[in-house]
């Protein structure tokens, strides 16, 4: 029956060639899922696990422990492998003994495996104890039934199969038999030749009531259970018009989930590609206040636990146990596991103006006249899929785009850019020499018969490259060279969309699991293939600069490690407030697992955004960080300027307060590079004991000093925002006025308000002469924005070097300054390998009292007075023109 | 810290080629007409009068002023604005944050003067091209002014004519009426006769008539036309339907014989006249919204304004009883008695056609409509009246009937598009007559129906001269005119009238 349902939605797809996607209620119900691999899982319910560890197999070197499993009911055999990696983290591999063949272990997301020492501490027929190293943390390995439990001192942080879902259908031989058919592998829908694969984990966290990440979902950010409904899915899916607060699967994904509490925050990462399922239940959900406050009044509280389940359709066991402790911890230990976010050029932190699409070389001047006309800053303007000849990506439409390079060098010209999209869908087409070169050199993607996997996508009947073959993606990046890509120039950059693959007739707008990257299934690595696309891309771009430019490409699809390839969008949105407020806690869910660079749509793509929703999701937007408005083909024009002087100047001042702080967001992209600290944070992040922020997602900071809360009603006449940190102060950005911390601010709003606030204690640079591009801001000067902490202290940095090269990675070239505010002087540390021509224009000091004089003292020994304005009612000092170089060092004493 | 030195320039003469004899003194970026603002060695106050600093922070690169007057030559306030003189050409503001950007704003380099951007002063050839180009819009301008001045006067000519043709025709429809009135006295005497016969005979009929009904149309349709030129009055002459091009069903901008054969040959076959049966379908069928009808009769209904609604009803109603009972005598049905039929053919019958005939009816509603059309504070855009130009695009032809509708047919096949109806004028204010706008065209999947913006400006000849698609659905029409032409300023005033010397 279930497979009788399929075929009807499958051929459903197949009829659908004019509009491809398949009605929402299939996304709703999941059919796939509940029929198929996880009913079959999610049927296994928690009780004794039917694995027992052999210990007889137990081998330890100083690298790892390996011992064997054995599935006391079928008697196959595991073999589980335990490696302590640097930096507190504990890696658990779990693979059959004798696999029929290999199953798929995830390539080229990590980006090294650091192991360190494992030492046993004893043993008896119950188990082994293992020493983790530091902070006295034990892992005990169980024996009947296995489990695993890792401790601090005498605290469980975690346990696995503690539940008993370990499970790991091993792969067989297949045999056509109804018992199998109908028992053994999903009815009716392209069962692997060696029957179903899937594996199954639990995972328990006592004492934990929050858990986050596992991007791409539109969800709170919080996560949420699962009991009776659908688990958290991670497929890659092009999901038409989708749908809000929901588990269902979207363009990326990111198998990595942290838990956190008062007092500690891990991570749990499953490193497999295959769809994946995320079932999270807790023992405190559901129960309400009353029930709690009950719980504790009685002293009979069990203590909150929350249990989580992996399942994943193939591949192997492979998890990454991040035990923090901090927040910062475990950022670093993920990074140090798939790398860090890009370092993006400059520019590409700026505002980038897109929509489906510019029409022709016409369309494009008269917008970028626009935006000077305005008098609106904008860096990129970005050519959607019509720009191309008949979709064929690397190409130019010869009627609407007949000189490129003339229209790129008209940019150029204003120091802007251009982004023009590269799908990875290739048109089957004899005279398309991109077609031909995959083809010949046989790149493509295979069906299960050996031939060319096609599917329909834009261009109609397409290839799809295997980009998980290295040769293919090397052959793809030397396709960016200047001499290939032809009308390309310097300042074009990329743009890959509808890579998770989108396949219009493929089953749920995907392709087929049985189709072959070299040999292994689809099934096996659905969820790498939009990382590969944006890597062989990013790759290109590298490339083409002799290595010497940074990349920047935009990808849908992602997956873990994507973050070093560049920038993701949420997808396709839809221009409603829901959708704006949705931004936040998507973006956060993603920077928590690495992902920095990240934006929605602004103005939402599908239909037309009323006026002042316009305005607010650029208000929004400003202060996310890939900041790009995009829109529909079918829906109106919506350049900032077409809605009247009013609302254009609203836009305008919501863009100008982006470039403003440009230097402010660059530095902490240079951070996320660095150490894997994300950009847009949860409250939480910084704030990890205060537990009135852990389930906060309609506010946000920036780094730690700035605190975002945007509205996001519609006809919002006032937010509250909750200032954390008792003690502590923060600053309203406009007015300077003072706000103490641990409360909830009433903020009244009016259309042109953007809630922001600095804390107390930090300094933040910023570079008041906004012009039209950030490129055009290149030297200009810079103003200190110095928020004194209630003890009179402030510190802050200053990151400068030339925003577009790798010279400040392999040549050092870049200045990176600490500035500290402390017993009235100003001083900037030394430590400069970087020339600019940037000097301090304007020095504004927040919660100041008014000095007598205040002096710039320069290493030469100079002396100078400086004049200051101070205004009493809002406690501000603003110090005229200090003049230094940005890159000397001085100090200014305030008496 | 030296940078900002450098930017400490005031009263320098700045040389600015040969383009006027004395370079008045003044700091950068400040216009003449506020030189005397900035006074050199005298404490400076801003514009705004909010504060009042010393003369050597003027130009200083940095913002003292809130309303950014201290530093017109420099990108140190976000509200400034510099000045470049331009010699040569226009002189102009920039906002100051496009000075020293890397980027030539000002044709005289004067923006770039510490970015390190290589500017060519580009004035003098800008100013070359600018004049030549005026030239030539001032010449189109002046005979298109004229042609306007030709336009205007036929527009009115032809608004008399068609006055006074309408006054005709609603005074011999009068006429009739009274003549009717003056036979219904007699007719009532056999009305009841008739009605019992005819009573059986529709009965009779019903279901069949439903079947036959647009082919009796057609026929009745000819009839009609040749009633009309059969009548003695001879008020709708050849000559009369030629001069109304609202008739010609092709818009080929005339009535050819073909098409008023009709009238012409009283014995020949009426069958392939077309704007008849298009009109008989017109009143006897309902609208089907897909179809877009070329003649004036199509949009009647689409169009309607509110004044006219009330009359256009009661027609309405007139028609739909009319053609029953004509349509009852004239098919070659079963014979009925020749008792009926001598009442039905009596004169009453034959006049009351008359009156209601539809052609007649729509030649006067029409001629109110046009009547009623804004064409213009002088009527200058009448003369676009029921014509249609096109543009053909590589992959389209577009076509523009003025005051009716704008449509999009592929080239290689394929029907045509809708892309909007009349609307209204929709220039801006003082300048209302710029813009047409045509809306209500065929719907978009998920968006809007098809809508045209058609942009009128000045050109000797009446040409459609661009179009485009700026979004979805939305299109964009260029389309020159003589009737848009401005009286011509003289040229010299074109030329210098805002040039700073």
């Amino acid at each position: 029956m279930f497979g009788m349902l399929w075929i009807d939605v499958y051929d459903m797809y197949m009829c659908s060639s004019s509009h491809q996607y398949p009605p929402d209620q299939l996304y709703a119900k999941e059919i796939m899922f509940t029929i198929c691999t996880s009913m079959r899982q999610r049927a296994l319910k928690p009780g004794q696990s039917p694995y027992r560890a052999l210990l007889e197999t137990l081998e330890l070197t100083n690298t790892k422990l390996t011992l064997q499993l054995i599935n006391d009911n079928n008697k196959v055999r595991l073999l589980l492998e335990l490696y302590r990696l640097q930096g507190n983290m504990t890696r658990v591999k779990i693979n059959e003994l004798k696999p029929l063949k290999p199953r798929f272990e995830v390539p080229d997301v990590l980006i090294n495996n650091p192991p360190t020492d494992l030492s046993l501490l004893s043993q008896d027929e119950n188990g082994v104890v293992l020493s983790l190293g530091a902070d006295s943390q034990w892992l005990i390995v169980s024996a009947k039934p296995f489990r695993l439990d890792i401790m601090e001192g005498r605290e469980v942080l975690l346990s696995l199969n503690s539940r008993g879902l370990l499970a790991f259908e091993h792969l067989r031989i297949r045999k056509d038999t109804a018992e199998w058919v109908l028992n053994v592998v999903c009815p009716g829908w392209l069962f692997s030749p060696t029957g179903p694969s899937s594996i199954s984990l639990d995972f328990s966290l006592p004492g934990v009531e929050h858990v986050y990440g596992i991007p791409e979902h539109a969800d709170s950010l919080k996560l949420k259970t699962t009991d009776g409904g659908d688990p958290y899915r991670l497929f890659n899916l092009d999901v038409f018009q989708y749908e809000l607060f929901n588990p269902m699967a979207l363009y990326g994904a990111i198998p990595v989930m942290l838990s956190h509490s008062a007092q500690r925050t891990m991570g749990i990462f499953w490193l497999n590609a295959a769809e994946t399922w995320v079932d999270i239940s807790s023992n405190t959900a559901g129960k309400t206040v009353f029930g709690q406050m009950l719980d504790y009044v009685q002293g009979s509280s069990e203590t909150p636990q929350t249990d989580v389940r992996w399942i994943s359709e193939s591949g192997i066991i492979d998890v990454f146990i991040m035990l923090g402790p901090t927040p910062t911890d475990v950022f670093s230990q993920y990074a140090s596991l798939t790398g860090t976010q890009a370092f993006p050029p400059l520019s590409a932190l700026a505002y980038h103006q897109c929509r489906w699409n510019y029409n022709d070389q016409e369309d494009v001047a008269a917008v970028d006249q626009g935006f000077d006309e305005h008098d609106i800053p904008y860096d990129f303007i970005w050519l959607d899929i019509e720009h191309t000849d008949g979709k064929r990506y690397f190409t130019w439409d010869p009627h609407k785009f007949p000189q490129p390079k003339d229209m790129l060098q008209g940019l150029m010209d204003k120091r802007r850019k251009m982004v023009t999209i590269v799908d990875p869908h290739i048109k089957v087409d004899s005279s398309y020499k991109i077609h031909n070169e995959i083809r010949s050199k046989g790149f493509y993607v295979k069906n299960k018969d050996g031939g060319d996997y096609e599917g329909w996508c834009w261009p109609g009947n397409s290839g799809y490259p295997d980009f998980t073959n290295p040769e293919m993606r090397a052959w793809w990046a030397s396709m960016f060279a200047y001499d290939q890509y032809e009308g390309s120039m310097e300042n074009m950059y990329t743009w890959n969309d509808m890579n998770e693959p989108s396949v219009f007739n493929g089953p749920e707008v995907t392709m087929h699991k049985d189709a072959l990257h070299g040999n292994w299934e689809n099934r096996d690595l659905h969820n790498l293939y939009g990382l590969y696309v944006q890597m062989a891309t990013a790759e290109g771009l590298i490339e083409r600069s002799g290595g010497v430019e940074r990349p920047f490409v935009l990808t849908r699809a992602f997956f873990a490690g994507s973050q070093r390839y560049g920038a993701v969008w949420t997808g396709d949105n839809t221009a409603e407030w829901e959708h704006l407020k949705i931004s936040i806690p998507m973006c956060l869910s993603l920077g928590l697992v690495g992902v920095s660079f990240c934006g929605a749509d602004v103005g939402g793509f599908f239909k037309s955004p009323s006026t002042e929703l316009l305005v607010r999701w650029y208000q929004t937007g400003a202060y996310q960080p890939f900041f790009r408005a995009h829109a529909h083909l079918d829906t109106p024009r919506r350049e900032p300027w077409l809605f009247g002087p009013e609302n254009t100047a609203l836009i305008r001042e919501a863009v100008r307060q982006r470039y403003a702080l440009l230097p402010y967001w660059y530095q902490l992209f240079y951070h996320a590079h660095h150490s894997g600290q994300p950009v847009m944070r949860p409250l939480w992040v910084e704030y990890p004991q205060d537990t009135a922020t852990f389930s906060m997602d309609d506010q946000f900071l920036l780094g730690e000093d700035l605190l975002v809360h945007p509205v996001t009603e519609e006809g919002g006449r006032g937010v509250t925002a909750y200032l954390p940190g008792k003690g502590e102060v923060w600053f309203d950005v406009h007015t300077f006025q003072k706000h103490n911390g641990a409360q909830n601010l009433y903020i009244p709003v009016t259309i042109s308000s953007i809630p922001v606030f600095q804390r107390g204690g930090s300094i933040i640079p910023r570079k008041a002469r906004v012009r039209r591009s950030s490129s055009c801001m290149e030297h200009d000067p810079y103003t200190l924005f110095v928020a004194l902490s209630p003890k009179r202290f402030a510190q802050g940095e200053l990151y400068i070097d030339d925003g577009h090269t790798f010279n400040f990675d392999k040549q050092k070239q870049f200045i990176h300054r600490r500035l500290s505010f402390a017993n009235k002087a100003l001083n900037l540390a030394p430590g400069s390998q970087f020339i600019t021509p940037s000097w301090i224009e304007k020095i504004v000091i927040l919660g100041a009292s008014k000095p007598s004089k205040a002096t710039l003292k320069t290493p030469d020994g100079k002396e100078n007075l400086l004049e200051f304005e101070f205004d009493a009612s809002m406690s501000v000092l603003t110090l005229r023109k200090p003049g230094v170089n940005a890159g000397v060092d001085w100090t200014v004493v305030l008496q | 810290m030296s940078c900002a030195l450098l930017l400490l320039l005031m009263s320098l003469a700045l040389a600015m080629g040969t383009g006027a004899a004395v370079e008045i003194q003044r700091p950068r970026g400040v216009p003449l007409s506020k030189r005397q603002f900035y006074e050199e060695n005298k404490p400076f106050t801003c514009l705004d009068g909010s504060s009042t600093i010393p003369f050597d922070r003027v130009n200083d690169d940095y913002c003292d002023c809130r309303d950014g007057s201290d530093e017109p030559g420099t990108a140190a306030c976000p509200n400034g604005s510099f000045h470049c003189t331009n010699a040569g050409f226009r002189p102009a503001f920039i906002p100051s944050s496009r000075i020293n950007d890397g980027i030539c704003d000002c044709c005289d380099t004067t923006d770039e003067y510490n970015s390190g951007a290589t500017c060519q002063n580009t004035c003098r050839e800008m100013g070359r091209k600018e004049r030549e180009s005026l030239q030539i819009m001032a010449e189109i301008t002046k005979e298109g002014f004229l042609l306007k001045q030709q336009l205007i006067h036929e527009a009115k000519r032809g608004q008399e004519d068609k006055q006074g043709k309408l006054t005709e025709l609603q005074g011999s429809k009068k006429g009739l009426e009274e003549k009717v009135e003056a036979l219904r006295t007699v007719k009532e005497t056999a009305e009841d006769p008739e009605k019992e016969a005819k009573e059986r005979h529709l009965k009779a009929w019903e279901e069949q008539k439903e079947l036959l009904r647009m082919e009796k149309d057609k026929t009745r349709m000819a009839e009609a036309f040749l009633e009309l030129d059969d009548d003695a009055d001879g008020y709708v002459s050849v000559a009369e339907l030629q001069s109304h091009l609202e008739l010609d069903p092709d818009s080929d901008g005339s009535l050819s014989e073909t098409e008023t054969q009709v009238s012409q040959g009283q014995s020949e076959p009426p069958a392939p006249v077309e704007t008849p049966q298009e009109e008989s379908r017109d009143f006897v069928s309902d609208h089907d919204s897909d179809h877009y009808p070329e003649d004036y009769a199509g949009e009647e209904e689409e169009d309607v304004e509110d004044d006219e609604e009330d009359d256009h009803d009661e027609e309405e109603e007139e028609e739909k009883v009319t053609p029953e009972k004509r349509e009852d005598d004239e098919v070659s049905m079963p014979p009925y008695d020749t008792e009926t039929q001598s009442l039905i053919d009596g004169t009453y019958s034959h006049l009351q056609s008359l009156i209601c005939d539809p052609e007649c009816i729509s030649i006067c509603r029409n001629l109110e409509k046009e009547i009623g059309f804004d064409f213009g504070p002088s009527a200058e855009f009448a003369y676009l009246y029921s014509q249609c130009y096109e543009l053909s695009t590589s992959e389209y032809i577009y076509r523009l009937c003025p005051f009716n509708r704008v449509s999009q047919k592929p080239k290689f096949g394929g029907s045509e598009t809708n892309l909007g109806l009349w609307g209204q004028w929709a220039g801006p204010e003082g300048n209302l007559y710029s813009v047409m706008k045509y809306d209500h065209g065929q719907g978009c999947w998920q968006g809007p129906n098809r809508s045209t913006t058609v942009k009128l400006t000045c050109g000797k000849e009446t040409v459609v001269t661009s179009t485009s698609e700026p979004s979805r659905c939305e299109y964009l029409m260029e389309f020159t005119t003589p009737a848009v032409c401005q009286e011509p300023a003289s040229l010299d005033e074109v030329l210098h009238g805002h040039t700073e010397l």
